[in-house]
């Protein structure tokens, strides 16, 4: 006996905007009009607006005009390049996004794969899962601040926790934070511990939407439990998988937080610097604005291409 | 069908709408229609420089750094100052401007030059003169600074007056100055078998002193080093100083550490912390970390300014009694910097003229504002510390037999510090982006127990001719 195939018939129709297909366009269809026909609604909007555009747009435009200025002497000039050269040639700069592309790769191997295995075995569970699930979202709660601080002390080199622990099975203790080979990897554990509750939870929703009868076709077909996983979960979550890979990497290629407390950001041998690391010393720390508004040109350019792909995933999704 | 006169009055209706709507979400982005209050009248004055400031002068002055009301006594002082400059100028209103924490968060002070929201009188350090003129932020006081308003100047260090010039042009007056020394903690020192009175004067005693320190044991360290937050560059510059050496050459241009003294200076801590294990096991620290272990005597010596004994004791709650100062180690010259008042660029003359009044009788004055140390005493404030330290000649004797005569702490803990002068040297141009890199060779040489120092240092070399070559 074979496991029924769930097939969704697509119905030829016409694909329709999702955006206007149902609103009465104004008649005359000028902008103006409609801006005079729903006069209210927009000025509802203008509050919004306001607020993006001082608060958001504006500070974007701003920061694209930065990355092409210089300030010297109270003169603001156009700088060309010169912003751009500054940040290539910065010794630091190809070591930040060596680093940035460490830890999103630690952090997608971690941090990717430990919700996802944890949501698995929570949606095993028939007791104590709200329970369960408070425990798994808990850390996320923690200000990072004290999270941070708790882990300084686990991994302290002479009274840390981690150290004792290894200490007592005979193992030799470790440097952890302190060690150019191991910080990042020791970051990465911590920014795990600290952010893999939400993950858990957006992909425990999208296990439970996942039909039992495809699980129970597969039994009845004589599939293990990895084979389930690997057979039902993993095509049945494919998407919401793609879509959280890619958050996960726009959102580690920002990392700040976490080196700039564990390590004080450059760590040993400038080993956890990374590119945001890198923008705040241009800003705070050099006062070059242009240089720090260049290099969050480079890294926008490369988050914009993610999230293109991110975008084009979600509409995926939708239909 | 409705009537156009509905028609227009629900129209009138939705623009009052829309208006107040706008209104309100202007208040509730925040923005405010706050103008800046250019103070009092100032036109009318004398435009001369030279010309004495008229007593009868009105006008508000604003000025930064006032204390906050969490420290009460120093308020106290502040008030009672203005009362007294009130006395001969009745028309000067002084507009104190407080800010909790320190007075200068560099984040917060580059905006203000950005949005030039600095007030008439603002605080700055030594090393942000550059910043300042790049953001054309202050006012060339040189010609309002003479004998006549300043009357003590010729007894101020020409060094510390020095930081505050640029192209020969006077940017600034100093309220405060330091130069780096050993600090000791005197509790350990005595646990260990060693001489409070008498702190180590090389890096070899230095070295020797911190493997009795760390003998002690308890997680106990000998010496502490920065390696963190660019202030492992700023200590490894200090090191550099005490052996005669410098972080970039005469010329400006080009790194000056990849030599015997950098080795040395590497060679040295790397020898403390692997070899001899005298420097705990903790690194990538940043200031604040060093105090904290010093004061919980957990640390036996730093490098520190004297002024972080004040903080150690008011924030960390440690005892004047348990400190003492030395010079830097090595002796041939050591860091020095200090923080100071700059004037608002394009304000009137009058108020160039208030402020430098201002700050010659708060600031400049043996006997009075914050050199009267009867009244600091009086206020259980700290008085004994060797900062500011700027005075010479008379003015230097006087202050100091003030300063002993009222003192609130032991000032023979500080007695090798004094006895024993180092002539300070300022900071390196680019210093923060050359303190980035330095902490790199700082966070190796304490981390990293194979560190090749040689690669090390050429490394930070190559990077800082690098820093130095770009504009």
């Amino acid at each position: 006996m074979s496991a029924p195939t769930m097939t969704t018939d697509k119905v030829a129709e016409p694909r329709r905007s999702r955006h206007r297909g149902d609103v009465p366009r104004p008649r005359g269809g000028s902008f103006a009009k409609a801006l005079r026909r729903n006069l209210t609604a927009h000025g509802f909007l203008i509050g919004a607006v306001l607020c993006f555009s001082f608060f958001s747009w504006y500070p974007m435009v701003r920061e694209f005009l930065l990355a092409f200025q210089k300030t010297e002497g109270g003169r603001t000039t156009w700088a060309g390049w010169s912003n751009l050269t500054t940040v290539f040639n910065d010794p630091a700069f190809w070591q930040a996004w060596r680093n940035t592309a460490l830890f999103t790769v630690l952090a997608l191997v971690l941090g990717f794969a430990v919700p996802f295995l944890v949501a698995v075995v929570l949606n095993e569970f028939r007791h104590a899962q709200g329970y369960l699930r408070m425990l798994v979202y808990l850390p996320v709660m923690l200000p990072p601040v004290a999270s941070v601080l708790l882990f300084k002390y686990l991994y302290d080199p002479g009274y840390g926790l981690f150290n004792e622990i290894l200490g007592f099975f005979g193992l030799p203790a470790q440097q952890w934070l302190q060690d150019p080979d191991t910080s990042m990897l020791s970051v990465v554990i911590a920014a795990t511990w600290m952010n893999m509750g939400g993950a858990t939870l957006i992909y425990l929703a999208a296990l439970q939407g996942i039909p039992g009868e495809l699980y129970e076709a597969a039994e009845l077909d004589g599939a293990g439990v990895l084979r389930k996983i690997w057979h039902v979960t993993v095509p049945q979550t494919r998407l919401i998988l793609s879509l959280m890979l890619l958050m996960q990497i726009i959102a580690t290629m920002q990392v700040f937080v976490e080196p700039f407390l564990l390590t004080g950001g450059a760590g040993p041998e400038g080993s956890t610097t990374t590119v945001v690391y890198l923008i705040y010393q241009y800003a705070f720390n050099f006062n070059n604005y242009g240089a720090a508004a260049a290099l969050g040109l480079v890294l926008l350019v490369l988050l914009a291409g993610f999230s293109a792909v991110y975008v084009k995933l979600s509409r995926a999704e939708d239909e | 069908m409705r009537s156009a006169r509905f028609r227009r009055s629900r129209r009138a209706g939705a623009v009052t709408l829309v208006s107040a709507l706008t209104l309100t979400a202007l208040a509730a982005c925040g923005t405010s229609s706050s103008s800046d209050d250019s103070g009092g009248s100032g036109s009318g004055g004398n435009s001369d420089p030279a010309a004495p400031l008229d007593p009868k002068t009105k006008l508000t002055l604003t000025i930064d750094c006032m204390p906050p009301a969490a420290k009460a006594a120093e308020l106290e002082q502040w008030k009672e100052d203005v009362a007294e400059f009130n006395k001969t100028y009745p028309n000067i209103t002084i507009e104190g401007r407080s800010t909790p924490g320190q007075c200068l968060e560099p984040p917060r002070f580059t905006a203000m030059l950005k949005a030039k929201s600095q007030p008439d009188v603002f605080y700055t350090y030594f090393t942000d003169l550059p910043q300042v003129l790049d953001n054309d932020g202050a006012e060339d006081i040189t010609a309002y600074v003479t004998d006549k308003t300043v009357p003590l100047l010729k007894n101020i260090d020409p060094g510390v007056l020095n930081s505050l010039k640029h192209e020969g042009k006077l940017y600034g007056l100093p309220t405060s100055n330091y130069t780096m020394g050993l600090l000791v903690n005197r509790k350990l020192f005595r646990q260990a078998g060693l001489d409070p009175d008498n702190p180590p004067r090389t890096w070899a005693d230095v070295r020797t002193a911190a493997k009795k320190i760390a003998g002690l044991g308890k997680g106990i360290a000998g010496f502490g080093e920065y390696s963190a937050g660019n202030t492992g560059g700023w200590h490894f510059t200090a090191q550099m100083y005490s052996l005669g050496g410098d972080v970039v050459d005469a010329s400006g241009k080009k790194a000056a550490f990849d030599n015997d003294i950098g080795k040395q200076v590497a060679e040295n801590l790397h020898a403390m912390r692997w070899q001899d294990r005298s420097m705990g096991q903790t690194q990538l620290l940043k200031w604040g970390d060093l105090q904290k272990q010093i004061a919980s005597d957990k640390l036996g010596m730093f490098l520190a300014a004297p002024d972080d004994i004040t903080y150690m004791v008011q924030q960390l709650g440690a005892a004047y009694e348990n400190f003492g100062m030395g010079p830097i180690p090595g002796e041939r010259s050591t860091l020095a910097g200090g923080n100071n008042y700059m004037i608002k660029k394009g304000i009137s003359a009058d108020k160039i003229k208030a402020a430098v009044a201002w700050l010659n009788f708060k600031n400049l004055t043996v006997g009075k504002g914050q050199f009267d140390w009867a009244r600091s005493k009086a206020d259980k404030l700290p008085v004994g510390l060797p900062q500011p330290n700027f005075w010479l000649n008379g003015s230097k004797s006087k202050d100091d037999a003030a300063r002993a005569q009222h003192a609130t702490m032991p000032v023979a803990n500080f007695k090798t510090y004094l006895d024993n002068p180092v002539p300070g040297k300022a900071e390196p141009p680019k210093a923060q982006e050359i303190y980035k890199v330095l902490d790199n060779v700082m966070s190796g040489i304490l981390t990293n127990e194979d560190a090749d120092i040689d690669k090390l240092l050429a490394t930070a070399a190559s990077q800082v001719d690098q820093v130095l070559a770009t504009g």
